[in-house]
């Protein structure tokens, strides 16, 4: 297929590449493209005796500033499914949004409860499709008719089931702690406090990840979201003096001119040409 | 596709914000204490403030290896400076030595930026701040590194300095107390660890006045 024929074809859906080869064109002569909103991030997940635990940082960076200090990364999908997300901020929203209402028409269709592989292989299609341009990296967990499950979900579309994960910049610090920790048959407390454990090695050692922890417990039938489970990052100073700022631009006149006596008003008027 | 190969690529960046300010009868030089590269935390417990005199002190952030090489060259001139002379090199003499040794390596530069801050010959606390090849600048208050563009506008906002352009040339200290001058700068780097990923861990504070050097050290996030 040639290059131009693609335009004849009618839009179908899905993203626009449209702008692609002017992009391209553009970066070659040295532009630069805006940094995206990316989420360092530390986020994990395990299998626990009665569950899922799942777990994120609460940092979002933007290059070397933090854009976001308390955002959450514990994604809705169903309401026995959660999916932590790294990656592009936008990406992870988009995708974990997209298709948990996939998942809400399909339980209207079906009647029953979503299953955990339902939602693996709709996310896995369409980040495979997007062929790594849509910059997911996802932990995917959940309790259904067939018992807990734990994914990881790659941004190529390649994916792990795993008794504990971990995902995004902090993953190798969080990985080296369930490496170390992680045993079958967890209680919840215990399970909760290796994941909070795990996020916050992620936390300190990893610079993308940082402020508080969420954690989000899934049981069969029940399920519960500690949103900033810990807040392990106060601020260290406040200055008891506080600070006073100069006046602001001084008002030299104030005239008011109601501009309904300097045009004309007509009910009705023209319409619009479509 | 273009042909991958091997590139010499002899500088990293190791982050850190240093801020110093010049009081009339004190000055104060403070930086964090974290040194890192990429997302990793090198040390968490790293001094970037170096006493090139007895009345000066450098403190600099960018690539770590070149403030060592950067500090052991000034260190040694000074030494060659004393044998020479049989005194301490003045603070502004340290400052044009400081950009004269930038400017040597202009084309291969020490991928430095540094603040300096001491007495000048009157007794009067003053501060030069720099960039990477040796333009430099004597001010009242400064910031350099990672988190100077969080810093810089609240401190010109907090401290506001006379233009250098005026005549007759207007003192460039702040009004500060000494007291005051510690707590603006805990605040100013709490915040910029707030928002700034390579700033954190710890501050070192190094005040001097007519008693001498003091250190003092205020926790920052970690995270």
């Amino acid at each position: 297929m040639s290059n131009n024929s693609c335009m004849d074809l009618t839009a179908k859906g899905g993203f626009s590449f449209d702008l692609c080869k002017r992009n391209a064109m553009l970066s070659q002569k040295g532009l630069k493209l805006p940094p995206f909103r990316k989420t360092g991030t530390t986020i994990v997940g395990l299998v626990f005796q009665d569950g899922v635990i799942l777990g994120a940082d609460t940092r979002a960076t933007e290059g070397p500033i933090v854009c976001d200090k308390n955002c959450e990364k514990i994604h809705y999908m169903a309401p026995n499914i959660y999916c932590c997300g790294a990656g592009t901020a936008a990406d992870t929203e988009a995708v974990t949004d997209m298709v948990s209402s996939q998942l809400q028409l399909h339980r209207y269709h079906t009647g029953r409860e979503s299953r955990v592989v339902t939602a693996l292989t709709l996310l896995k299609k369409h980040l495979f499709n997007y062929q790594g341009h849509v910059s997911a990296a996802l932990v995917l967990g959940g309790v259904d008719c067939t018992g807990p499950h734990l994914h990881t979900i790659y941004p190529h579309g390649s994916t792990d089931t795993l008794p504990f994960a971990t995902m995004g910049s902090g993953s190798l610090a969080a990985m080296s702690v369930f490496e170390s920790k992680y045993k079958e048959g967890l209680s919840r407390d215990e399970g909760i406090k290796l994941v909070s454990e795990a996020v916050c090695s992620g936390i300190f050692n990893d610079l993308g990840s940082g402020s508080n922890v969420d954690v989000c417990v899934i049981t069969k039938g029940h399920k519960e979201y500690l949103r900033n489970h810990m807040l392990p990052n106060p601020r260290t100073y406040v200055s008891e003096r506080g600070y006073s700022f100069p006046k602001k631009t001084e008002v030299l006149m104030t005239k008011i001119t109601p501009m309904k006596e300097k045009v004309e008003v007509t009910e009705g008027g023209d319409a619009m040409e479509e | 596709m273009t042909k991958q190969q091997a590139r010499f690529e002899p500088y990293d960046f190791n982050g850190g914000t240093c801020v110093a300010i010049a009081g009339a009868d004190y000055c104060v030089v403070a930086a964090d204490t974290r040194m890192s590269t990429g997302y990793n935390i090198l040390t968490r417990d790293y001094s970037k403030i170096y006493k090139l005199a007895d009345k000066c002190m450098m403190a600099s952030s960018g690539f770590q290896a070149d403030v060592r090489a950067l500090q052991k060259v000034l260190g040694a001139k000074h030494l060659i400076y004393q044998h020479q002379h049989n005194k301490q090199m003045s603070c502004p003499a340290m400052a044009r030595l400081l950009s004269n040794t930038l400017y040597y390596k202009r084309f291969f530069p020490y991928y430095t930026f540094n603040v300096l801050a001491g007495f000048d010959e009157e007794g009067k606390g003053c501060v030069y701040t720099y960039d990477a090849v040796g333009s430099y600048e004597k001010v009242g208050y400064s910031a350099q590194g990672s988190g100077a563009k969080l810093i810089m506008p609240v401190l010109d906002n907090q401290l506001k300095s006379p233009s250098p352009l005026l005549l007759p040339a207007q003192d460039a200290v702040t009004p500060l107390s000494e007291s005051e001058a510690i707590d603006v700068v805990k605040d100013v780097f709490a915040s910029a660890t707030e928002r700034d990923i390579y700033t954190g861990d710890k501050l070192e504070i190094v005040i001097l006045n007519v008693d001498g050097i003091r250190r003092e050290y205020a926790e920052l996030r970690k995270d």
